[in-house]
């Protein structure tokens, strides 16, 4: 009896000392180690590379040197590929749906320039306005701050969106609302501008 | 003397006690028993909703229903076209923090900021309870940004041929552009053809294994007495697609029995099998006026209860499947038409027959016109859409919620009208109240101005495009 009761206790405290440590290996990966800008860089990181390659493989093979289809902002009535920013927008929209239903994950971004087609697409905010004029004139550097928006405080980061590809000059130049008629390939066209908010 | 006064005081006090008790189970019975709690509407419905005042509880979802509730029971109903292309203005469109601004103007991301119940003084078209000019929240810089919309008023956004805040797809500048110079009547008018028969075998949801698709005889009929049946019940069937699909008498005259497992024929099946291949019919008939009352858990709409002007000797009629397409036969040509006026008395609906449309229709229908060609109640009010079964899906069907159609009546313009007729005609007639009234007997007596526009900013693009490239 001395001897189960004996071996109960010792079950139970390596029971407790597993469940523990257990805890601290899911701790180990779960325990904040990145910062926000950390985590902007990498998000920009994958959202420039998949941008980059719809517009390179898909878009500009297809419209600009195979030229076997439009693309057009009114996709589905025109049967065409969906423009590149729309792509971008819907993947964002996507995300923000997606992500309500995921405690811990927080952040939205969009796509904005200082010449938008699209006017909802200009930056409003004042992070948003010194951010595009700041990644514009500063090639090749990213734009970091913090902004309050609706009583919440977020990191606010800010990135150069260039033009990589000639169908992207072509349909921005040629485009009957825009208002900048000048973008040559490399050009800073606009940027892609990603919120965490810093409150949880 | 005072103990008389005492007395006359006690017996008030009383009085008032009993009174107060009698008023409180009074409310008690109706908040909790009673079916009808109309007392405690705070004021009449609008005519998109007065349908379901019997069942509150589709939208007070809770005793004190927050707005997160009432956002989701509004979107119970209405979500399908709270999304884009249906929408132009989507939730998805102002979750973004960037928009907090906009939302401190007008909360966009709930429907009753706009679309508040029970407040008939200040509802306008649609059951919007804003002022018409709401627009100026978020566009006031509108006329900066578009030389053509300079110095024009927020009260006239919305105006019929300009823009709709939620379903936009006929008028937005680039369709304008793209319908520019087209000619009153298509070269080719024709409507879209049926063809659910055709791909029941790729439809996921229906029920191929139950009733394969081969045409059954006569002989087949597997109704018990079938010795007895009625020839011209007979006729019906064989000539109707479901002999030739293969849904035989027990498909829809074969009901579960209440508490086993097992069916039973019944000679008055009710409509409850039709569901069983029409789903998708049967769910878009309860989100519109027709069965909007079955889907909130209520007795089928009685034509009595309708607020449009109806025919005497049809308000005592309940509508379900039945009602337009009379069992056995099941008429897609009668319930295009003559089922519509069975009931519908309205000028709109008593002209219909000295019109162009119902002329073609006459025409198609004893085979002088071209299949496609005749234009029915239902071609405009009901009709055929390529509609979107899932993600990855769409089939032809006929939209049984005639509201996706209805109203602002630009929402027909691209599943109706545009088969046959221009856009800018189409524009023009659809602004015609009269024309409207009389059912298009004529021409449009008005004219809108947002075709020009299109044109002025096409060719202001030209004009900038060319400019540039001389740069």
């Amino acid at each position: 009896m001395k001897y189960i009761r004996k071996s109960l206790v010792t079950l139970s405290a390596l029971s407790v000392v597993a469940i523990g440590s257990s805890v601290v290996i899911a701790a180990d990966y779960d325990k904040p180690s990145i910062s926000a800008k950390t985590m902007a860089d990498a998000l920009h990181l994958v959202m420039d590379s998949d941008r980059t390659i719809y517009t390179r493989k898909i878009v500009n093979r297809l419209v600009k040197k195979e030229k076997v289809i439009k693309a057009s902002e009114h996709f589905e009535d025109e049967k065409a590929l969906v423009l590149p920013a729309q792509m971008f927008r819907f993947g964002s929209e996507l995300v923000a749906k997606r992500a309500e239903k995921l405690d811990d994950v927080n952040f939205s971004y969009s796509l904005q320039s200082l010449w938008p087609i699209n006017k909802q697409n200009a930056p409003k905010t004042d992070a948003e306005k010194t951010g595009l004029k700041y990644i514009a004139e500063n090639k090749g550097k990213n734009y970091y701050t913090e902004e309050t928006l609706g009583g919440k405080t977020y990191f606010t980061a800010v990135y150069a969106d260039t033009a990589v590809a000639p169908v992207c000059v072509s349909c921005h130049n040629d485009h009957k609302d825009t208002p900048k008629r000048d973008f040559k390939i490399g050009d800073v066209m606009g940027g892609v501008v990603i919120r965490i908010p810093m409150d949880g | 003397m005072p103990e008389q006064a005492n007395a006359s005081k006690n017996s008030l006090m009383w009085l008032w006690i009993v009174l107060t008790l009698l008023l409180i189970a009074g409310f008690a019975y109706y908040m909790f028993e009673a079916n009808d709690k109309t007392v405690f509407m705070p004021g009449p419905m609008t005519s998109g909703h007065h349908q379901i005042e019997l069942a509150c509880d589709t939208c007070h979802t809770d005793s004190f229903t927050s707005a997160d509730q009432f956002q989701k029971a509004c979107l119970d109903c209405h979500g399908d076209v709270r999304k884009k292309p249906f929408d132009s203005h989507p939730a998805s469109k102002f979750k973004d923090p960037r928009n907090a601004d906009l939302l401190a103007s007008i909360n966009a991301l709930q429907c009753i900021s706009c679309h508040q119940e029970h407040q008939p003084a200040m509802t306008t078209a649609n059951g919007l309870t804003q002022p018409v000019d709401f627009c100026i929240h978020c566009h006031k810089d509108i006329g900066e940004e578009r030389a053509s919309h300079q110095g024009m008023e927020f009260a006239t956004c919305n105006n019929s041929g300009c823009h709709n805040f939620h379903n936009n797809r006929a008028l937005y500048t680039d369709f304008l552009v793209r319908h520019l110079d087209k000619p009153v009547v298509a070269e080719k008018p024709v409507l879209p053809a049926k063809e659910f028969a055709d791909r029941l075998e790729e439809l996921i949801d229906y029920p191929v294994d139950k009733y394969p698709i081969t045409p059954l005889l006569v002989s087949q009929a597997d109704a018990p007495r079938v010795d007895q049946l009625n020839s011209e019940v007979q006729r019906d069937w064989l000539e109707t697609g479901h002999a030739s699909s293969g849904v035989n008498c027990t498909a829809c005259h074969e009901v579960p029995v209440k508490g086993e497992d097992h069916l039973e024929w019944t000679d008055y099946p009710g409509y409850a099998n039709c569901k069983q291949c029409h789903q998708l019919e049967v769910n878009r008939f309860q989100l519109g006026k027709h069965g909007m009352k079955q889907s909130a858990g209520l007795p089928p709409l009685q034509v009595s209860e309708a607020r449009l002007p109806m025919k005497e000797d049809s308000l005592h009629k309940q509508l379900d499947c039945g009602s337009c397409h009379q069992p056995h036969r099941f008429d897609v040509q009668e319930a295009a038409v003559e089922s519509c006026l069975t009931c519908h008395n309205d000028q709109h609906s008593q002209s219909y027959k000295d019109s162009p449309h119902y002329n073609l229709w006459q025409l198609e229908s004893n085979g002088q016109g071209k299949p496609g060609t005749g234009v029915s109640c239902a071609s405009c009010h009901m009709p055929r859409v390529d509609f979107d079964i899932n993600d990855w899906m769409s089939r032809v069907m006929v939209d049984h919620n005639q509201n996706a159609n209805l109203s602002p009546n630009e929402k027909m313009i691209r599943s109706s009208c545009l088969h046959c007729h221009g856009l800018s005609f189409t524009l023009d007639s659809l602004a015609d109240s009269e024309l409207i009234k009389n059912n298009f007997n004529g021409r449009p007596t008005v004219h809108i101005e947002s075709m020009e526009m299109a044109r002025r900013d096409l060719l202001r693009a030209q004009e900038e495009a060319a400019q540039a490239a001389e740069k």
